[in-house]
């Protein structure tokens, strides 16, 4: 079975904290849309300074997730920190003390993930969260493996149905959160939790298919 | 930008500093966590301890309410973001006295669920929490659904009751309840007329345009329920009572406060034209106003515009409200 060893990965979790430092503008403009505009400054602060603390060649997946999701909880705060705080935080408890990571592992990684989100927030799918981006690419995930793809085939389905999980919130309109007060007018618009939720999970899967053995 | 500022990521930690120089007769800096002020009274055996927090950016609010009798500790968030679980986990360890701490702050879905988790963590210690939610502001949702609407400037009155029923020793039940009787009194509205720039960002992230003013408008600029033509401040003043006693079941006779805040460039001069023609609305309602506060108390950065408030008066809330207190904001 094709596996990937944990101690090293952390190196996966530095890409996705350079990519949301390169989508900081990106993602702060289209949050503030609806929002307050603070959604990339927020997250690249936390993504980075992370990334500041993670040992890139020596760390699991795991102990990497752990340390971004302390900094996301203690030092950044607003609603993502607490949210993609404990995401990280229990999809790390899923991987502790593991030392080769599979497709099974990593979809209980993401359920973890989901669980913790869902533990904290009050959202569900169609109210224009991240939420519209996870569950979906989870659902995808799992249907592929249950299909019999490998790892390398679930991983891109899951990225495909994370993209397409982001553009749905397009056209919806917010349910929880600041957007949520403009009723209608939060329409027409991406939501900039689902659109950063999109990259962590699409950089994951590129950093794990660029790992896999040939 | 016409603004003071240094490095705009430096900005709350510069504020703050600033703040306990300022003040340091009444307030200080957490030993560990330089995101919590407290208040030099605090922690006191026995009694309870009342927190708040939330973004930065609303100066006088939130720091400037922390004092003898009325708020003990502030967990301080970045410019318009809710401060991390930690803080407000930190605060509410600082002015635990043994009673029981209650964590008075408006709702927002961050400071909704950081509270939420450092109630969870303080738990672990032995800490009773208790929870009021602000949710003043008319404009922000339904009146069928207002376990939905906004905290807004009406924070200052739950804030004021709360410590001042703190001070009299009474337990964290009572202290809860008196506070939630004072924002369940409140009504608020907001009207906009410029927008406001994060300095991070250096352009605001929406629009007013020139001559038109926004009713209804949040205190981080979420969009309010009508976009009109400027009027003369009669008008507005007309409306935004209007607004408040609309959604406000007062029987004839209740005894009020009023609050009539800027939202940080509007000259305070203009907020006396205001509350001079809302005292007149409201005593021609039929209600007698107990107490009238006017100035910056709950500002959004260099947002033009105002805010105001009513709170409907019993005895208890008149005696608690007129107790004395040292915060700098109030």
């Amino acid at each position: 079975m094709t596996t990937l060893t944990n101690k090293g990965s952390a190196a996966i979790l530095c890409e996705v904290a350079d990519v949301i430092v390169e989508n900081r503008t990106y993602l702060s403009e289209i949050d503030g849309k609806i929002g307050d505009g603070d959604h990339g400054f927020n997250m690249s602060k936390g993504f980075d300074r992370a990334k500041g603390r993670i040992d890139a060649a020596n760390d699991t997946l795991d102990a990497a997730m752990s340390t971004l999701s302390d900094v996301l909880m203690s030092e950044i705060g607003g609603s993502m920190g607490p949210l993609y705080g404990m995401m990280f935080a229990d999809m790390a408890d899923a991987l502790s003390g593991k030392a080769q990571i599979d497709a099974q592992t990593f979809g209980e990684m993401l359920h973890a993930g989901l669980e913790g989100v869902q533990a904290i927030g009050e959202a569900k799918v169609g109210d224009k969260t991240l939420l519209d981006t996870l569950v979906p690419a989870i659902e995808t995930y799992d249907a592929a493996l249950g299909e019999g793809a490998d790892w390398a085939t679930a991983l891109a389905r899951m990225t495909a149905a994370a993209e397409a999980g982001r553009d749905s919130t397009e056209d919806m309109v917010a349910k929880v959160g600041r957007s949520s007060r403009l009723g209608e007018r939060s329409r027409g618009v991406l939501d900039a939790g689902a659109t950063s939720c999109c990259l962590i999970l699409v950089t994951l899967a590129r950093g794990i298919e660029a790992r896999l053995p040939a | 930008m016409q603004r003071f500022i240094n490095n705009p990521d430096d900005i709350v930690d510069q504020t703050v500093r600033g703040f306990v120089r300022a003040h340091a007769d009444r307030v200080r800096l957490d030993a560990e966590n330089n995101r919590v002020i407290l208040s030099n009274d605090t922690p006191k055996q026995g009694r309870v301890g009342i927190v708040t927090g939330g973004g930065s950016g609303h100066e006088p609010a939130f720091i400037g309410y922390t004092g003898r009798n009325m708020v003990d500790a502030v967990a301080i968030g970045e410019l318009f973001s809710s401060p991390t679980a930690k803080s407000f986990q930190d605060a509410i360890r600082a002015v635990d006295g043994g009673a029981g701490v209650a964590v008075l702050y408006g709702n927002y879905a961050g400071d909704n669920m950081n509270v939420k988790m450092a109630s969870r963590m303080v738990a672990k210690a032995g800490i009773e929490v208790a929870t009021v939610v602000a949710n003043d502001d008319v404009s922000s949702a339904p009146k069928d659904e207002r376990e939905k609407r906004r905290g807004v400037a009406g924070e200052i009155f739950m804030w004021k009751i709360g410590g001042a029923k703190a001070a009299t020793g009474a337990n964290l039940h009572d202290v809860i309840a008196s506070a939630q009787k004072a924002i369940d009194n409140c009504r608020s509205v907001g009207v906009g007329l410029t927008p406001c720039t994060l300095p991070a960002a250096g352009k605001p992230n929406f629009q007013i345009e020139p001559g038109m003013m926004e009713v209804g408008i949040g205190h981080h600029g979420e969009p309010g329920t009508r976009i009109e033509p400027l009027k003369p401040a009669d008008a507005v003043a007309d409306d935004m009572v209007e607004i408040v006693l609309e959604d406000h079941d007062m029987p004839a006779g209740t005894e009020v406060a009023v609050l009539v805040s800027g939202l940080g460039a509007t000259p305070i001069n203009e907020l006396y034209v205001l509350y001079d023609r809302m005292a007149d609305r409201i005593e021609a309602a039929g209600y007698k106003v107990h107490r009238g506060l006017v100035g910056n108390y709950f500002t959004s950065l260099e947002m033009m515009g105002a805010t105001l408030t009513i709170m409907a008066l019993d005895d208890e809330l008149k005696t608690l409200l007129d107790a004395p207190t040292n915060v700098p904001g109030f």
